[in-house]
This record gives C-alpha cells, sequence and structure tokens, in this order.
C-alpha cells in the first residue's frame, strides 16, 4: 500500500509541476501564437487558441519596417560587453573579500546589494543630464558603462559565494607550492571556479539583455537594442498586437536559444551556489 | 640545510594577541613536534613559519637570513595540511608536480621528479586520478608527494593523520618517520596526539596560551616537566596531582605522580582507597580510586588485575619518582 500511495503523490506533484510550468510559460506561448495571427484575430474575443488562419505576414512587415540584426547586434554587445566589463572587475574584487576579508567585507557586501534598491528612476534625471553633457546619449559605450554598473553588485556578490566554498588551504598551498598571485588565480582559483563564473556569466548576460529601463531611456537609435524594438510596436498610433508579439517573439528567440542550452548553468546561478 | 630560528616572534590578530613572545632554535635535520591544547597557537605558529600569516612582531630566521617579510614560495619550506588541500581539478600527477612547475622547472626533470616521489609514496598506479577517486590516506600520500618533490629547506605538519582512522594513522606515522630517516630534512609536526609527539619527536615544544611552556625530547619532558602544565600535558593518562597536607610533606604546593609509578596493594601502602572505575585494555588496566587524600587517582597496573569496583587498596607512590610544585605552578627541582 505504501508504494501506491507514493506512487499517487508523484503523479499529482508531477500533474502540479507541469501545472505550474504551463502557467509561467503560458504568456509567452500566446505571445508567440498572437505573433502568427492577422491583426484582428488577434483582438477577437473570445481568443481563439488554435483554430485560426496562420501568417507569417507579422515577420515579413517587421522585418521589413524595422532593421532586425542591427537591433540584435546591439544587444549582442551591450550584454555580453557590459558582462565582461563586470567581469574584469567582480573576480579579484570577490577574490579579496572572499580570501583577505577586512574588518568591514561584510558591510561592503550589503551597501553594494543595497545601490540595487533604489528605484532606477530616482537616478534617471541626473544620468540622463551627464550622458547628455557627455556626448553619451545613444552609444553602446555609454549604455555599456550603465549596464556593466547596474549589474556589478550582483556579479560581485554571485561570485563571492562561489569563491567561498572553496576552502582557502588549497590557494594556499599554491601559494607554497610557490605560484604568485596572478598564477594562484590563474591555475588554481578560476578552474575550481568555472562552474561559478559560468552561471554568473550567463545570468547577467540574460538580464542585460531583458534589461529596459535604462537601455529605453538612453537610446533612440543607433545603441539601440532589441528592447527598443519590441517597445516601437506600442506606438502612440495604436497597439499592433500580432507586430508586437511577432517583434517579442523575435526578441526574445536568441535568449531563450542561449538559455535552453544552459540550463544546468542557471540554475546553479539562480540558487546562488547553494545548490553543489 | 633547514635551521629556522624563531626570535621574540610576535602575532596578534586585531586587539588579541595570539602569540606573545616566541623563540625557538630549530636545528637541521630535526623532527620537532608542537603540542598544546586546542587553541593555543600552534597552527598560528606553523602558520607564521610558512609565510601564510604576517608576523606582528619578530624575526623567523631561515637558514641564518631573515624570512619574516618574505612570501611563502621564497622560504623554500613545504606543507601538508590537516585538509590535503589538493587541487581537486588536476590529476595526482599535475597536483604534485605543480610546485615544480612553478619553479619553471623542464618537463623531463618534472616527470623523473614525480615518478620517484610517485614510487617512494606508492602513488604509481594512482598519477593519472583526481584527487577526488583517492582513499584518505591516498590522498594524504600525496599531499606529502607534493611536499617531498620540491626538496624543501623544512616540512611543515599540521595535524596530518587527524583525518585517518586509527590504523590508518599508526601506518602514515611510521611511513613520515620513516620519510624523515630517508631525507634528513627538518620537519616540524603540530598534533594534539600523545602518542605521536612522543614517538615522533627528537624534540617537542609544549605550547600554552601562545607561549612555550617547556622544550625537550620526550623523555626531558616525561621525567622531568618544568611545570604544572607541562606534567599535566605529557603523558596518557595523566598525571595525578595532589595538594594540601600530603604535599605540605614533601615541601611543595602540589606534588604529582604519574599513573604507572604508584604500586598497589591490598594489605598496606602510603595512601589508602576504594576503587572506582577499572578500564581493561588487556595489557594494562587503568584503575580510578577514590583517595582520602587526593581524591580520584588512577593507577596503572600492568595486566590484568583481579580487584574490581568497591575493592578496598593501598597505594604508594614511587619515591623518586615524585614531581613538586610551588604555589606559582613552577617545577621544585631536586625531588626528595
Ligand atoms: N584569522 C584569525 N583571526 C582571528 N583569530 C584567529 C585567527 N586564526 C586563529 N585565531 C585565534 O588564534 C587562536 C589560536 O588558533 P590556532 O588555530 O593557532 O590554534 P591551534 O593551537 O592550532 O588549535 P587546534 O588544536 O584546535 O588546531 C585561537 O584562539 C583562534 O581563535
Ligand atoms: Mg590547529
Amino acid at each position: 500500500m505504501a508504494r501506491a500511495v507514493s506512487l499517487r503523490r508523484r503523479t499529482i506533484a508531477t500533474a502540479a509541476a507541469w501545472l505550474i510550468g504551463f502557467l509561467i510559460f503560458f504568456p509567452i506561448l500566446w505571445t508567440i501564437i498572437t505573433s502568427f495571427k492577422t491583426e484582428l484575430e488577434a483582438f477577437s474575443t473570445p481568443p481563439k487558441f488554435l483554430f485560426f488562419e496562420w501568417t507569417t505576414e507579422n515577420y515579413g512587415i517587421v522585418q521589413e519596417r524595422s532593421n532586425y540584426l542591427r537591433f540584435v547586434s546591439n544587444s549582442l554587445i551591450l550584454s555580453i560587453g557590459s558582462t565582461l566589463v563586470a567581469l574584469l572587475f567582480a573576480i579579484p574584487a570577490a577574490w579579496a573579500m572572499a580570501f583577505a576579508p577586512g574588518k568591514r567585507t561584510k558591510d561592503l557586501l550589503m551597501w553594494m546589494l543595497s545601490t540595487k534598491m533604489m528605484p532606477p528612476v530616482g537616478a534617471l534625471i541626473p544620468v540622463y543630464l551627464i550622458f547628455r553633457d557627455m556626448g553619451l546619449l545613444d552609444s553602446r559605450g555609454g549604455l555599456i558603462a550603465v549596464l556593466f554598473l547596474l549589474n556589478l553588485p550582483i556579479i560581485v556578490w554571485m561570485l563571492y559565494t562561489y569563491f567561498k566554498e572553496i576552502p582557502p588551504e588549497i590557494l594556499e598551498a599554491a601559494r607554497m607550492d610557490g605560484a604568485s598571485l596572478w598564477k594562484e588565480l590563474v591555475y588554481v582559483l578560476a578552474p575550481m571556479a568555472v562552474p561559478g563564473i559560468a552561471s554568473t556569466l550567463l545570468l547577467n548576460i540574460i538580464l542585460a539583455w531583458n534589461e529596459a529601463f535604462w537601455t529605453l531611456n538612453l537610446t533612440t537609435s543607433a545603441a539601440a537594442p532589441l528592447t527598443a524594438f519590441i517597445a516601437s510596436y506600442s506606438s502612440p498610433e495604436g497597439l499592433f498586437w500580432a507586430k508586437l508579439s511577432a517583434a517579442s517573439t523575435m526578441a526574445i528567440a536568441p535568449i531563450l536559444v542561449l538559455g535552453w542550452f544552459a540550463q544546468k548553468q542557471l540554475v546553479r546561478g539562480l540558487t546562488f551556489g547553494a545548490v553543489k | 640545510m633547514g635551521t629556522i630560528v624563531l626570535k621574540d616572534v610576535q602575532k596578534r590578530f586585531g586587539d588579541v594577541t595570539i602569540i606573545p613572545n616566541a623563540n625557538l632554535a630549530i636545528k637541521n635535520g630535526e623532527f620537532v613536534v608542537f603540542v598544546g591544547p586546542s587553541g593555543c597557537g600552534k597552527s598560528t605558529l606553523l602558520r607564521l613559519i610558512a609565510g601564510l600569516e604576517d608576523v606582528s612582531g619578530g624575526e623567523i630566521i631561515i637558514d641564518g637570513s631573515d624570512a619574516a617579510q618574505l612570501p611563502p614560495a621564497k622560504r623554500g619550506l613545504s606543507m601538508v595540511f590537516q585538509s590535503y588541500a589538493l587541487y581537486p581539478h588536476m590529476s595526482v600527477r599535475n597536483n604534485i608536480a605543480f610546485g615544480l612547475k612553478m619553479a619553471g622547472m623542464p618537463k623531463p626533470e618534472i616527470e623523473a621528479k614525480v615518478a620517484k616521489a610517485a614510487q617512494t609514496l606508492n602513488l604509481t598506479d594512482y598519477l593519472d586520478r583526481k584527487p577526488r577517486q583517492l582513499s584518505g590516506g591516498q590522498r594524504q600520500r600525496v599531499a606529502i608527494g607534493r611536499a617531498i618533490v620540491r626538496q624543501p629547506k623544512a616540512f611543515l605538519f599540521d595535524e596530518p593523520l587527524s583525518n585517518l582512522d586509527a590504523a590508518l594513522r599508526v601506518q602514515m606515522r611510521l611511513e613520515i618517520m620513516q620519510l624523515h630517516q630517508t631525507l634528513g630534512a627538518t620537519m616540524i609536526y603540530v598534533t594534539h596526539d600523545q602518542v605521536e609527539a612522543m614517538t615522533m619527536a627528537d624534540r617537542i615544544v609544549v605550547l600554552n596560551k601562545g607561549n612555550v611552556e617547556q622544550v625537550g625530547s620526550p623523555l626531558e619532558l616525561y621525567n622531568n616537566p618544568d611545570s604544572l602544565f607541562v606534567a599535566g600535558f605529557i603523558g596518557s593518562p595523566k598525571m595525578n596531582f595532589v595538594s594540601g597536607e600530603v604535599a605540605g610533606q614533601y615541601q611543595a604546593q602540589t606534588i604529582g605522580v604519574r599513573p604507572e609509578h604508584i604500586a598497589l596493594s591490598s594489605q598496606s601502602g602510603a595512601w589508602e582507597g576504594t576503587i572506582a572505575l577499572a578500564e581493561h585494555l588487556g595489557a594494562d588496566t587503568f584503575l580510578h580510586i577514590d583517595t582520602k587524600v587526593g581524591g580520584r587517582l588512577t593507577v596503572r597496573a600492568a595486566g590484568e588485575y583481579d580487584q574490581g569496583p568497591g575493592a578496598k587498596i593501598w597505594l604508594t607512590p614511587e619515591k623518586n619518582r615524585i614531581h613538586r610544585f610551588d604555589q606559582n605552578g613552577r617545577a621544585i627541582k631536586n625531588a626528595a
């Protein structure tokens, strides 16, 4: 009997997991379905789920109206660029905090995280003015700087938690073996932290890819990434649901593919090193 | 060569003084064991010598020149950690070779040295495995292999055997002693295992709250402890201490007698008592006896002892084996 109960439980749990998964995925699925409808059917009540005239005309129009590839390349440059720059600063910072902590290291970490608690709109006007005066508006360099600073606290935190899991004696052993600080980082710390660094990298590329507030406010066209591409379809002239959906689908497709292939690293990244 | 001299070495962590002032001279080729209660600063002192902690003051003279400000890499010492601290992402071969690679030694030479070390330590069959695929004893051997290939001036061990089970510990203890004989290198060994300290050491350094309490050969410390602290720390089971009237008879504040230096008799003797507990080890029996003069005392009886708990018994300490201590806990020499 015990077996039967546990089997039933397992079935229920599995069903519940699928249901929750489906609920979370539903908006994305609906967006993808809507992207294949005509503008008229996109509005229809009751909404049509599968039985409508499937069409790809929205994709054609979207592609024609705006240069998709330029947005994609901007998104790639901004997300990867800002993440790499951030890692360059974050790895030494996290190393110092994890292996040579001072009296105020804990406070410093909290303070860094607290900067994420301020609503970004509070800093919009000053940042905008600085960007305007320095001629950084709508430039990739300026945006990389903003995204890099925006995500730096999280990157340092993630790396710090990974580095904390590494026994300090291993680094000390390397020091006894004659490794310089640089060699200790490259030959011992980095290889041991590869999974952590990889998941940090991936998660932050995704965060930067999806970042909409600053990318929308500080760009117009030249440096505009895919978030601006999507936003351009909810224009004052009216909402075009089907085209907006097509644009959204095109915008999330690359990151969806990346996420699919990097699932394992991402789970590790999202649990902040709690799962080994 | 491998002489190490500590001169007025001090260590503070913030406001807390861990090592107030340590002085010690270690000769080339000596096997020195640091012992002391937990938290007394054994590891800290070893790490100061290694260069993994910075001194707050004083000199650490290795082979005649002050190394206190040198980084660990420049001191020419090897360390074996309690947790092994192997590089988990490297094979056994690369773990052993890492130090040689860092020194920029040519490849063929590295290979020869690794092969030789592996042979010495019975690791030849495991060279291509990762540390996680090894048993505890094998891991400890890799850690030792990593230490010996670099031919250091001295070896530092921080409780290297405490993660191993009893049988393996005995075996590795003998291997390390064998290694010391073969290499003739200076070794500093931290432990809180009585047996390791007594059997391995040329000289034992007893530490108490960061101070060097006494330095001497195992038998010197056993026979002539300078203080109550050392007397109580060296030897197992612990020395018995009796103070009060009886100690007064010996012109001392406290007297100490080791369990193995008390004779037992069921008819007559110096002190009267009742057996409370008996521990049978086969070769010996440890009797815990409640006495009027000094509370519960431990006595070692050779072989199996036929009296059990509740039996009346007489104790007689061996006269020339009584240790006398003054009110400061210092030994009074020329015991009666
Ligand atoms: N990095 C540090 N910061 C502050 N205090 C420390 C630090 N390292 C050690 N201590 C303190 O120094 C004292 C001595 O520590 P140490 O590790 O040398 O003791 P030990 O004799 O090796 O003990 P054990 O036998 O338990 O290993 C302890 O009280 C410890 O709390
Ligand atoms: Mg210790």
